[in-house]
């Protein structure tokens, strides 16, 4: 009976939170449709800063993650592609798994470290030390001006990082190709472009906007619920950090399995 | 003596904040019991009281940043409970408050701080903001400090900058919560000048928060004494001074609490709230 209750009630706690993850996202989307018709400067100044911040400073840990993950995927699957004498297919291995999964999937997790963390942080001192309630005193509210410019930052720069990932795991892959399998750099990328659909890379573009707007919507709300205390900014840091790599999978999966089944090749 | 009749005069005495029967709690444990005052237009009020008693819970209330179990606060006529977001906004627009530890953005120079409210609420241009800026932060004595963070100011600094934000709109209200705790003699006193001071230039309504007696004194038209979430005295200075109410005089004469007597009373307090 324990057990029931106990799983029955994470359950509830779990449909919650992720309410509270869609009514935030919900306040940002009315921010962003109403503010084109208010007079807010630093709006714009703002979402530049937060997507130099999100992607432009992910870059360089992005893309050796990528080039590595690509080179890595070649290498693991040419063991069975030798035995099986098919060694010319690791460019479309390399290429499918990497614009569809492992692309949006690294360019999330790397994100989650660099940005899902900060925004917690940020947001969960300001908390701490009351500035939260300073901003509400200026009859600003904390979403609109916090969390909105995130979150349109984070839904432009995730698909980009995506992009670039994608580019940068095949270059991986490329070496290997080059190196090991008989491929010439030009080779090697006329096979990744001939075994790419359009519909690989679209969904795994679809997929990294929606990686966006979870890890945003997880980041700062573990920063406005932060308790009282520097040390629960740390402890925000952290279930942000965590709650959004599970959502990011949970997410993944859903989305995946809805790609196969309702729309199959 | 002769500034502290003048705003009465000029503003006829109208209710600026109206606090009626106010109970507040968080969780289970209420705070506030029963909290009726009124604040008038262009006075001083200070919220005199020990730590814990509730005062910045009551000033939380005030400025609609916490909402009362049960009773109304009156703000220029709106009840704070069911104002509309938009009213709100233009009422906080109104206010200026400065925080018990200031609560600058510390990811912002003194200077944008002071500016946040201006650009974000006024079509004001750049340069007329930064004159504006330069001007408040002239007015609490910091002029020249735009460009500092809040976390290279000392204590007294970041007290007056938060101050000198609370001014950028131009504010009816200002709130204070503990403005001179934790400075030493000789800044607390020119924090409360700066206080005489915005008031006679400015007539605002003042609410000031704070257990510092001297500063209280020094600076009130009119004050509260709270005790344990509850308002055991209400007057002017002199009124205060001639109180024969035990606890006000306990706390006005600086008398520690007295020792639980006896090992009942001991007992009673090391088990109590205990299930054994
Ligand atoms: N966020 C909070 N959660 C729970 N209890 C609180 C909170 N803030 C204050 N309290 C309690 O409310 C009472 C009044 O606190 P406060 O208004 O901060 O007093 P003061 O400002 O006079 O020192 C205290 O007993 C305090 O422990
Ligand atoms: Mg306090």
């Amino acid at each position: 009976m324990a057990v029931i209750e106990t799983v029955g009630q994470a359950a509830i706690d779990g449909l919650v939170y992720v309410g509270d993850l869609a009514i935030l996202t919900g306040r940002c989307a009315h921010a962003a449709v109403t503010a084109p018709f208010q007079w807010r400067r630093l709006r714009g100044e703002r979402i530049i800063r937060q997507a130099m911040a999100v992607g432009v400073g992910a870059i360089p840990v992005l893309s050796l993650i990528a080039f590595f993950i690509g080179e890595i995927m070649a290498l693991q699957s040419a063991y069975e592609l030798r035995k099986l004498g098919a060694i010319a297919l690791v460019a479309r291995v390399v290429a499918i798994s990497i614009t569809r999964e492992l692309g949006p999937l690294i360019t999330a997790i790397v994100v989650i470290g660099r940005s899902g963390s900060a925004f917690a942080a940020e947001i969960g001192s300001m908390k701490v030390n009351s500035e939260l309630d300073a901003l509400e005193t200026m009859a600003l509210d904390p979403v609109e001006f916090l969390v909105a410019p995130k979150l349109m930052a984070a839904v432009v720069m995730l698909p980009c990082l995506t992009i670039w990932a994608d580019f940068l795991g095949v270059l991986g892959g490329a070496t290997f190709g080059v190196a090991a399998a008989g491929f010439t750099l030009g080779t090697y990328l006329h096979a990744t472009l001939e075994s790419l659909a359009y519909r690989d890379i679209v969904t795994g573009l679809i997929k990294s906007v929606v990686f966006g707007v979870v890890i945003t919507a997880v980041g700062s709300q573990e920063g406005l619920s932060t308790g009282l205390g520097a040390e629960q900014v740390g402890r925000s840091t952290t279930s942000a950090v965590v709650k959004s790599i599970f959502l990011v999978v949970a997410v993944d999966l859903v989305f995946t399995s809805f790609f196969y089944f309702a729309a199959p090749r | 003596m002769q500034e502290r009749n003048e705003p009465e005069r000029k503003t006829g005495g109208q209710v600026a904040i109206g606090v009626r029967n106010v109970r507040m709690s968080y969780g289970e444990f209420e705070v506030l019991h029963d909290i009726t005052f009124d604040v008038k237009a262009g006075e001083t009020m200070v919220i005199l009281g020990g730590s814990g008693s509730g005062k910045t819970t009551l000033l939380r209330a005030l400025m609609g940043l916490e909402k009362p179990v049960s009773g109304a606060i009156l703000v220029r006529g709106h009840d704070l409970c069911c104002v509309p977001p938009k009213e709100m906004a233009e009422l906080r627009k109104k206010f200026g408050v400065s925080f018990q530890d200031g609560a600058l953005f510390g990811s912002m120079t003194i200077g944008e701080n002071v500016a946040l409210p201006v650009r974000e609420h006024t079509r004001l241009d750049d340069s007329t903001i930064k004159v504006l800026v330069r001007l408040k932060l002239e007015e609490v004595g910091l002029s020249g400090f735009e460009d500092y963070y809040p976390a290279q100011l000392s204590g007294g600094m970041k007290k007056r900058a938060a101050v000198a934000r609370a001014l950028t709109l131009d504010p009816e209200i200002l709130f204070f919560d503990e403005p001179s705790a934790g400075l030493d003699p000789i800044v607390a006193a020119g924090i409360d000048e700066l206080i005489l001071k915005l008031k006679r230039a400015f007539g605002m309504t003042i609410v000031v928060v704070t257990h510092e007696l001297a500063s209280a004194f020094r600076i009130a038209d009119r004050m509260i004494v709270m005790d344990r979430g509850k308002i055991i005295a209400i007057g002017t200075p002199e009124e205060m001074k001639a109180s024969r109410h035990p606890r006000v005089r306990q706390f006005f004469d600086r008398v520690p609490d007295q020792e639980v007597s006896g090992d009942d009373g001991l007992l009673e307090r090391l088990t109590r709230n205990l299930r054994i």
